[in-house]
This record gives C-alpha cells, structure tokens and sequence, in this order.
C-alpha cells in the first residue's frame, strides 16, 4: 500500500507568549519552536503503522520554508521512505485552499492508494486541506478518523461524531483520511532512525515545478485573506487569586467554604 | 429574491443545536442584507424537522430519500451543488462540525466558491464578506475577508452563537426531488458506534478536579488524583490525556467527550481551547489553574491562579485534608 502523508511544521504555542508583528497580519515567530503538527504526528504513525502491516511505501510531503525539513526528518526517522518539501517565496500568504492546489500538483503524479492528513492544523485550524485536496484529485475522503481499516477495494473507518459516538464508514480505495488524535500511540524516534533519516535526501520543489501560476498561488489565488490580528477580548474575566502558593491555597479553601462547595 | 442558506443538522432523530444557532444568525444576516432565509433540510422522513423549521425560516427546502438518511458527505454534496447552482444564495452556513467540515471543503472545491471555515463571527461588509477566526488555540483572533463572489460558504462554530428565539416566522415547506439517479457509490455508510460506558459517571459529579496537558506526565497524575480525592469529587481531563491512554476516554469533557455542569469545576493545567470550554462553560463556579496568565481558560473562570500546577495542586490537597481533620 503506497501512503502519502500531508504535514505541516507549526509553532507550539500553548505554553508561549505570543506576539502580534508589526504588519498586524501575523505572530512573532522568531522565538517560538516549531514541531510537527500534533494531528499530522497522528497521521504520521497510522500511515508507517498501515506499511508496516501492508507493506509498500510512505512519501511525507510539507509546503513550507526549509525550516520545515526538521518536521521532514522526523518523519523520515520514524519510517517515512520519501519526502517532499514544497518551497517558493510565491507561496507565501497561501491559505488552506491553496495549500492544497499546491499539494495537489505534485500527488496527482505519484502513485498512492491512500493519503492521510491530520484534521486539523493546530496553528490556524482550518480543517479544510484534506477535503480539498480530495476533491481535487475526485477521489472520495473521510475527515475525523479515529479507527482504520483496510479491505479489498476499500477502507473501513470510524469517523469520531460529538459525544463520543462514531459512525462507521467504507470508502472506496484510493481515499484520503483525516485522522483524528488518539487514534495510535505514535512511536518515539530510535537512534537508529535518526541516523537513517540522515542520510535520505529531500526532495525541493518550486512554483515553477508544481506548474501554477503566481496569481494562482499566495494571497491571490486563496479563499480568504487575512485583515488583522489581535488579541481576542476578555467578555468575562477571572479574579485571579493572588499572593504566595500558601496564601492562594487558602483563599481557595475559604471562597469554596464560603460558598459551602467543601 | 436572494436568499441565505442554512444547512439543517441532524442526527439519530434530533435537530442539532447548532441548527438553531445558524438559523439565528441567518436571520441577523438575511435582514441585514435584505435576503431571505432558507433552510435546506436532507434526509428522510424528516416532515417532523421541517414543520418545526417552518418557525425560524421564510422557507424550508426539503430533499427526502432514503439516500439521505444518514448524513453521508458524498450524497450531500450532490444534492446541495444541485442546490447552491439552480438558487445562488447569497451565503451558505454550514455547522463547523463532523458533518460540516466532511462536506463544507469538497463542496466549496467543486462550486469553486470561497469558504471560511471555524467562524466565530461573520458580517457583510458592502458586498465583502468579513469573519473572525481563531488561531494558535484560541490565543489570538483573526479578522478576514473572502474573495469576492456572488455566493460564499462558511462553517460556523457550534456553541458560539446564540440560538434566540424568534417569532414564528410561518415558513413555507418545499419539497425537490433528489436529483440524482445513480447509488451512492464512494463512500457507504455502515452504522454508529458508541463506545461501551465505564464505571465512573463524571456528568453526575458535583465537584469535578479536571487535568490537562500541563500534567506533562503520566507519573504526575497522583497529585491530581489525590486532589479530587481530597475534594470528595471525580477526575475527569481535556483530551490530550485521554489521547496518551491517562485515563478513559469517559473522563474526556468538551465536544468530543462529555458535556458536565458540576456544582465545581476546577481546571488544571488545561489551556481552554474551545472544543474543551464547550463541554464545561455552563459549571457553577470555575477556577482554573495555570501558569500561563494568558491562557484562553481564564476567559471562562471565576477564579484564577497564575501558578505552576505542581506548587497548587499538593499543597491545596493538604490545605483540604487538614481542613477535614
Ligand atoms: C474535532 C475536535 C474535537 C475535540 N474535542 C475535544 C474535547 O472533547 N475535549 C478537549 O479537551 N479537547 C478536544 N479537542 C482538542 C482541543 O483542540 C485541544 O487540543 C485540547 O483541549 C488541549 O488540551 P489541553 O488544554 O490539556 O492542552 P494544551 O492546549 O497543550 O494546554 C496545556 C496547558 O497547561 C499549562 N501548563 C503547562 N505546564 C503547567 C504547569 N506546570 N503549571 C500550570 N499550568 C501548566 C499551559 O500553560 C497550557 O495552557 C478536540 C479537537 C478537535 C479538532
Ligand atoms: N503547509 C502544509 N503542508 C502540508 N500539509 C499541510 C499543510 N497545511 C495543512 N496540511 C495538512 O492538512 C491538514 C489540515 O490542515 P488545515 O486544513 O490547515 O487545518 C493538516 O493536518 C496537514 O495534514
């Protein structure tokens, strides 16, 4: 079973400060570390996990800057056979759906029976490139997957629903699947992996490779622009407790007894 | 007359409340615009829906086949590019859920309209479509403008919007047929799956103690543990921890997990992303604990502390502990 991986290099930002640049149209990124998308780290081991099984091959392809290699490298490590980083100063301000025109390029011309992406990018959360993607290659996708299944022909998924319920689906084969976290125990990297993700070449490709125009890509070709950030507005906010460890603990104590919750 | 499109959700025999918050801000958008409101409800034997639809819309456009029983991306999508191409709504809202976002992409792809998806605001401004977003775990919010086009899709987020209750507004019910021929052919639709209960019922607990990824570690958990003991409440956590197999996915609260509104809720190294607020907002009193001033949770506390977790959480337990002796 040939499997392409989709993944994208994000910076991690629940336990960061962040700052808005000056443009107002972008974070700071200089101080923040960039990893693997948590989703696409999911997708990652389900599709080395799936080779294991099935045999074949596992390409990881990435639009980003060569930063992105590290991401590239981890999957290489952990049993990716090939990977593809898409790079062009052109590509810059590309929203979700231009990510996967650009993807789409390059995975119509390689040979694959499943692509797997994660749900979601944690950074700006569209949940859109999978679903895209699929579209524009007409073949038929399941976002959301938390349990997969290979048969003859097609792959037999549970898609998770709200509340914990899932819904069980087969889809014809090739497909491209969503995963959801959870739905493995991704591995840690061996030395040995590392050494070998070493040695393997990336393969760079630009603008002029993936064959779109400029105005097909960046802020021209995408959906949806980008008009500012900023910090989101406290509507309510918590009395924060303040003072020493002990001194908080025992406010904590007090306000609960005082509202007869202990 | 131009319209507005709301795409109704359902599912095992109930209206999703996300319907009702759509249908609300359809409204606010419709009258704004001077559009008029339009459900669009698929499935099969769902006169029960639109009846009760025909209260929240100007018309209700029904597509009943047993094709549509189940929401299925592929059907949908047939039925509703049918739709969007013969009507031209001004505006489709589609529910920024596990049917949404299976459908909203593909669907936008093949009309080749523009879509925003996750929204938690939406306004026209003149004929420019402007939403708000929320990135880098609901840390930082983003205006943005569609590219113009005479028709736009856009996913909301569920529990978000208000679902108010208008007057009935006395809709028209219209029925379309299914406009296509051929079977389902991609992708089939098999059966729900609950995943068995376990023995802990966190949605019945007065006083929850909920862990986040803050924890770090599963070695960690005692002292959360030791404090929802000390509490005389139950554990429960946000989803990274039921990801990592720390505990069932039962003590999971937030969309995917359980919905719990406790007398008590205290949140613990959990960053306050929406998708686990969601699942808590509606608690009593909420005090939340993290060393992050900046975190999103303190935004849906009463109370706070801008602490490290493993300072708090032993020496509250003791604090509790003493306190019973
Ligand atoms: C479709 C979908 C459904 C989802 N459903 C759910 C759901 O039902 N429930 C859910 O919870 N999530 C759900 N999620 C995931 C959600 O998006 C977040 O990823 C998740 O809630 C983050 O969990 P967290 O806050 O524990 O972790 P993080 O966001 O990583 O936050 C960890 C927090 O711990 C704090 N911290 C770290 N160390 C310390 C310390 N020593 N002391 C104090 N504080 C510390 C940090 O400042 C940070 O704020 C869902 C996501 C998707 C896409
Ligand atoms: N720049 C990118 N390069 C490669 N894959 C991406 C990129 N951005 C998003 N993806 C894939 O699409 C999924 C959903 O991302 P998004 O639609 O941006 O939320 C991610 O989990 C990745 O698998």
């Amino acid at each position: 079973m040939n499997i392409i991986i989709c993944v994208k290099h994000v910076p991690e930002t629940a336990e960061a400060e962040i700052a808005i640049h000056s443009s107002g149209k972008k974070i700071k990124t200089e101080d923040l570390v960039f990893d693997i998308n948590e989703w696409d780290n999911y997708a990652l081991e389900e599709a080395v996990q799936l080779k294991e099984k099935h045999e074949g091959s596992v390409t990881a392809i990435t639009v980003g800057s060569e930063a992105a290699d590290s991401t590239l490298r981890k999957c290489l490590a952990r049993g990716a056979d090939k990977a593809i980083r898409l790079t062009d100063k052109a590509f810059e301000g590309s929203d979700s759906y231009v990510i996967a025109r650009i993807l789409h390029k390059v995975i119509q011309d390689l040979p694959f029976e499943l692509i797997l992406t994660g749900a979601q990018a944690g950074d700006d959360g569209y949940a859109q490139v999978g679903v895209v993607l699929a579209e524009l290659l007409g073949i038929p996708h399941a976002t959301m997957v938390k349990k997969v299944e290979p048969l003859k022909g097609f792959v037999k998924v549970n898609r998770e629903l709200e509340g914990g319920l899932e819904e069980i689906m087969e889809v014809k084969l090739p497909a491209l699947l969503a995963t959801q976290t959870g739905i493995n125990e991704p591995r840690y990297i061996s030395i040995m992996g590392i050494r070998k993700a070493m040695k393997k070449e990336i393969q760079v490709l630009s603008l002029k490779d993936v064959g779109l125009t400029e105005e097909e890509v960046g802020e021209s070709g995408s959906w949806i622009t980008v008009e500012k950030m900023f910090i989101p507005p406290v509507e309510k906010k918590a009395e924060i407790l303040t003072g020493g460890v002990d001194e908080i603990t025992t406010k904590v104590v007090e306000t609960l007894r005082g509202k007869g919750l202990i | 007359m131009k319209e507005v499109f709301v795409l109704a959700e359902h599912r095992q025999g109930e209206l999703r409340d996300v319907t009702f918050e759509m249908l609300a801000k359809g409204m606010e958008l419709s009258q704004k615009t001077d559009t008029d409101l339009t459900v669009v409800l698929l499935g099969h034997n769902v006169e029960k829906f639109a009846k009760k639809l025909t209260d929240h819309a100007k018309r209700v456009l029904v597509i009943d086949d047993a094709r549509l029983e189940n929401f299925n991306a592929e059907t949908y999508q047939k039925v509703l590019t049918h739709l969007i191409s013969e009507r031209k709504p001004t505006l489709t809202l589609v529910g920024h859920t596990a049917f949404g976002v299976d459908l909203a992409p593909s669907l936008a792809t093949e009309l080749d309209l523009p879509l925003a998806t996750n929204c938690i605001d939406i306004s026209f401004e003149g004929e420019k479509l402007v939403v708000v977003r929320q990135v880098y775990g609901g840390k930082v919010n983003v205006k943005a403008s569609l590219r113009k086009s005479e028709s736009y899709i856009v996913t909301l987020r569920p529990a978000t919007f208000e679902a108010k209750g208008t007057k009935p507004q006395g809709g028209e019910v219209i029925k379309i047929a299914p406009p296509f021929s051929d079977d389902i052919t991609y992708k089939r639709f098999i059966e729900y799956f609950q995943p068995p209960a376990g023995d802990v019922d966190i949605t019945a607990a007065d006083i929850i103690v909920a862990v986040g990824r803050g924890i770090k570690d599963v070695d960690n958990m005692s002292i959360v543990e030791k404090l929802a003991e000390a509490f005389g409440g139950v554990l429960a956590c946000s989803r990274p921890i039921v990801d990592k197999g720390w505990l069932p996915n039962d003590r999971q609260v937030g969309t995917s997990g359980k919905t719990v509104k406790p007398k008590l809720y205290i949140a613990i190294g959990i960053s306050g992303q929406f998708q686990h607020i969601s699942g808590m907002k509606n608690s009593d009193l909420i005090i939340a604990i993290n060393k992050d001033p900046k975190a999103p949770i303190f935004r849906s506390a009463d109370y706070g502390v801008v602490e490290d977790l493993f300072e708090v959480v032993p020496t509250l337990s003791d604090r509790l502990l003493e306190g019973k002796r």
